[in-house]
């Protein structure tokens, strides 16, 4: 924190002479600082040369988030900055993030994996730092394994799978088949898919393992229609996070049926194609840094900066303990291009907030729809509710 | 007999004569069909449709009633457009995506929000010329000019600020943090009072000119209505000071609103996802664009009914009307 202690002193007779002045000029800059922890990951097989793996995801939505809240910060008084430490795969993400505390950040952004985060959680709430979820969906996160100072930016896979099951119960597609990876987040949503079709009164009529390995480019139009035989039903249900043989389901199946879950309609928390609500400029703003679209993971990214900047700026004050108590309280709201005001969960800490539902160039839906309805707010219609979770944050 | 007949005579005489009176056309610019519709204020006619620019979106008439101004925000421009041909005869440099954009009642200046580029950009009209550019929020939407000129303000979307603008040097002297998403912005007509809508929180807040602080706001309930779906763009300020009225968008209403009590009085059903709002030059009638359902929505103002919806064609946003 930058401080004029003179200015300080004769604050109140300043005061007056400063209003003389611009008031957008500010005498007194606050330094937020962030971070962005990232644990690399390996790179995962390539199952095409269409998408290029990112290097910079998350980075690019946090600092446009840095960028957003600067532009902010002027007339406020506050100056944010941004530190970024990557941890390579196999090392210690524990130690960088002490590293990073013993440097006087407060505010750490984590795209790491589930177990990390439940590490790295007791140590924020031990020393007072406040955590920013973008990249795990995990559950049990949101359910049994809580951390009192982490906060759920990115949708969990059970808010992602209610979205799916409500349109499809509009849609009176009752009868799913569910094709699951094995890789552990495949089994995750796989999960999720089901707890979900139990609550919306669904049936999964079968479920599939794939364990193909050899290259569905070329395979694709023998294997799949024998793989999908079975008893009829009305979409086919895909859980292939890591996107290896998801892409090659429609079009292949035995029965001519839609795909909807990690291909084919997939629920998103942001899309390219998504330009309602102000997104138009919030697309063009990142395209324009980035060179490239925005991910769900970029979204979540940006969604930790700007409510970190929000909670500042209304509150008044960069202390933790003041900005985690107004990010829980009734006052705090961010706008994330969704339509309605997205806020925080009392109980487990995940944001509230809406789910796109795309194919590769078109919004199906945004989701929950209002025929869903709910006592608090519609939006808790998706993922764990209060009785759910055995979180009492 | 005769009594009767001499009666419905002068009825009829009168009704020409005050529905001549009456008579305004309407300019309503259409976001998807890169097309301008204008209508018969009276009838509600259809009278016809004139190609545009690019997303065509904020409209104003030129101070001498003569050209219209329309800012086609994909081709960075605002066109000027001569009212009686129709036809494109210039245009104005109004930076990059213009959507917003207000005349200074002197004439000459035209401030515009840039959105993609966080800065009101100021033109002058007479010279054709980006006089200068001003540095505010994120995401820069609504303008409004307090009628005696001293003031011009901005709302920035992602900064949730109102920013004053002095006209004189252009500079900020002031901000006001306002409730998320800030869209629409007006002066009452004594210049007291600022107006703001927040299309998020759904409030509508009633700023204090002279100490530019918010001193008092309300929120919108409609039975039936998920409060999730009222969100206020839209605001117009009777001339009177009396009642103003809201622009809900997706809520499918417009809220009247007491300017003295702050209270809403009514709300009034009209087309889809409402989003601008323009009076008749004699008050009598208030339009509104109604971007989803493709139409334009007439009220009466007197009695505060809805008379007619008219079709005008794909996402009519912005409207202004001549006598």
């Amino acid at each position: 924190m930058r401080k004029n202690i003179t200015i300080q002193k004769f604050l109140p007779i300043l005061c007056g002479l400063m209003l003389a002045f611009a008031v957008h000029v500010q005498a007194d800059v606050t330094d937020i600082k962030a971070a962005l922890l990232i644990e690399k990951k390996p790179i995962p097989p390539a199952l095409s040369n269409l998408d290029p793996v990112l290097t910079d995801e998350g980075v690019q939505g946090a600092k446009l988030g840095i960028k957003d809240n600067n532009t902010t910060g002027q007339f406020t008084g506050h100056s944010y900055t941004l530190a970024i430490a990557e941890v390579p795969v196999g090392d210690n993400v524990r130690e960088a993030f002490n590293q990073l505390v013993s440097k006087g950040y407060r505010y750490v952004i984590t795209s790491v994996n589930t177990e990390t985060l439940i590490s790295l959680s007791a140590l924020a709430a031990e020393k007072g730092v406040l955590l920013f979820n973008i990249a795990s969906a995990d559950g049990t996160l949101r359910t049994t394994e809580c951390g009192a100072n982490t906060f759920h930016m990115l949708p969990s896979y059970e808010m992602k799978a209610d979205a799916l099951a409500q349109f499809m119960l509009k849609k009176r597609w009752k009868k799913w088949f569910l094709v699951k990876g094995s890789d552990a987040n495949d089994v995750l949503f796989a999960k999720a898919i089901k707890r979900s079709a139990k609550r919306f009164g669904v049936k999964v009529v079968e479920e599939k393992t794939w364990t193909f390995d050899h290259d569905a480019r070329r395979t694709a139009q023998a294997d799949i229609p024998v793989f999908t035989q079975g008893d009829d039903y009305d979409v086919l249900v895909v859980a292939d996070v890591k996107g290896l043989f998801g892409e090659y389901l429609p079009m292949n199946t035995w029965l001519p049926r839609p795909v909807a879950g990690t291909q084919g309609m997939a629920p998103r928390a942001w899309h390219r194609t998504h330009e309602r609500w102000g997104a138009v400029q919030m697309q063009n703003r990142f395209y324009e840094q980035a060179g490239r679209w925005m991910t769900d993971i970029d979204y979540s990214a940006w969604l930790a900066v700007r409510s970190i900047g929000e909670a500042v700026t209304r509150a008044k004050s960069p202390d933790v303990k003041t900005i985690k108590s107004f990010l829980l309280s009734d006052e705090f709201s961010v706008a994330g291009f969704k339509g309605t005001k997205l806020t925080f969960r009392s109980w487990n800490h995940q944001l509230r907030q809406p789910v796109l539902l795309a194919t590769p160039r078109s919004i199906v839906s945004v989701m929950p729809q209002k025929e869903f309805l709910h006592p608090r707010t519609y939006l808790d219609t998706l993922g764990y509710d209060k009785p759910e979770s055995n979180c009492h944050l | 007999m005769m009594n009767m007949i001499k009666k419905t005579l002068i009825m009829l005489v009168l009704s020409v004569v005050t529905s001549m009176a009456l008579a305004d056309t309407l300019y309503i610019t259409l976001e998807k069909d890169n097309a301008l519709a204008v209508v018969d204020g009276e009838t509600g006619k259809l009278l016809k449709t004139a190609p545009l620019g690019q997303r065509p979106r904020g409209i104003a008439l030129s101070e001498d009633e003569t050209q219209l101004y329309v800012a086609a925000s994909d081709d960075d421009t605002i066109q000027i457009i001569d009212i009686k041909t129709l036809k494109v005869v210039g245009n104005l440099p109004a930076g990059e995506d213009p959507e917003t954009f207000r005349l200074h009642p002197a004439g000459q200046f035209i401030y515009v929000s840039n959105e993609d580029d966080n800065i009101v950009t100021v033109i002058d009209v007479d010279k054709k010329e980006a006089v200068t550019e001003i540095a505010v929020g994120v995401e820069p939407e609504g303008i409004a000019v307090s009628s005696d000129g001293k003031w011009v303000v901005n709302t920035s979307e992602t900064t949730n600020m109102v920013h004053w603008i002095d006209p004189v040097s252009n500079t900020i002297k002031d901000n006001t943090l306002v409730d998320p998403r800030p869209r629409a912005a007006a002066f009452s007509t004594n210049g007291s009072a600022l107006y703001v809508t927040s299309e998020i929180a759904g409030t509508l807040s009633k700023l204090n000119v002279d100490t530019k602080q918010v001193e008092t706001k309300i929120g919108f309930k409609i039975p039936g209505v998920d409060k999730e779906l009222i969100q206020p763009v839209g605001v117009l300020v009777h001339p009177n000071d009396k009642l103003l009225f809201v622009a809900l968008g997706p809520a499918n209403r417009v809220a009247v609103v007491n300017m003295q009590t702050f209270k809403v009085e009514k709300y009034l059903l009209v087309g889809q996802r409402v989003w601008n709002l323009a009076f008749s030059p004699d008050l009598k009638r208030l339009y509104t664009t109604n971007g989803v359902s493709n139409d334009i929505s007439i009220v009466d103002v007197a009695s505060l009914k809805v008379t007619k919806s008219v079709r005008v064609g794909h996402y009519p946003w912005g409207i202004t009307v001549k006598k």
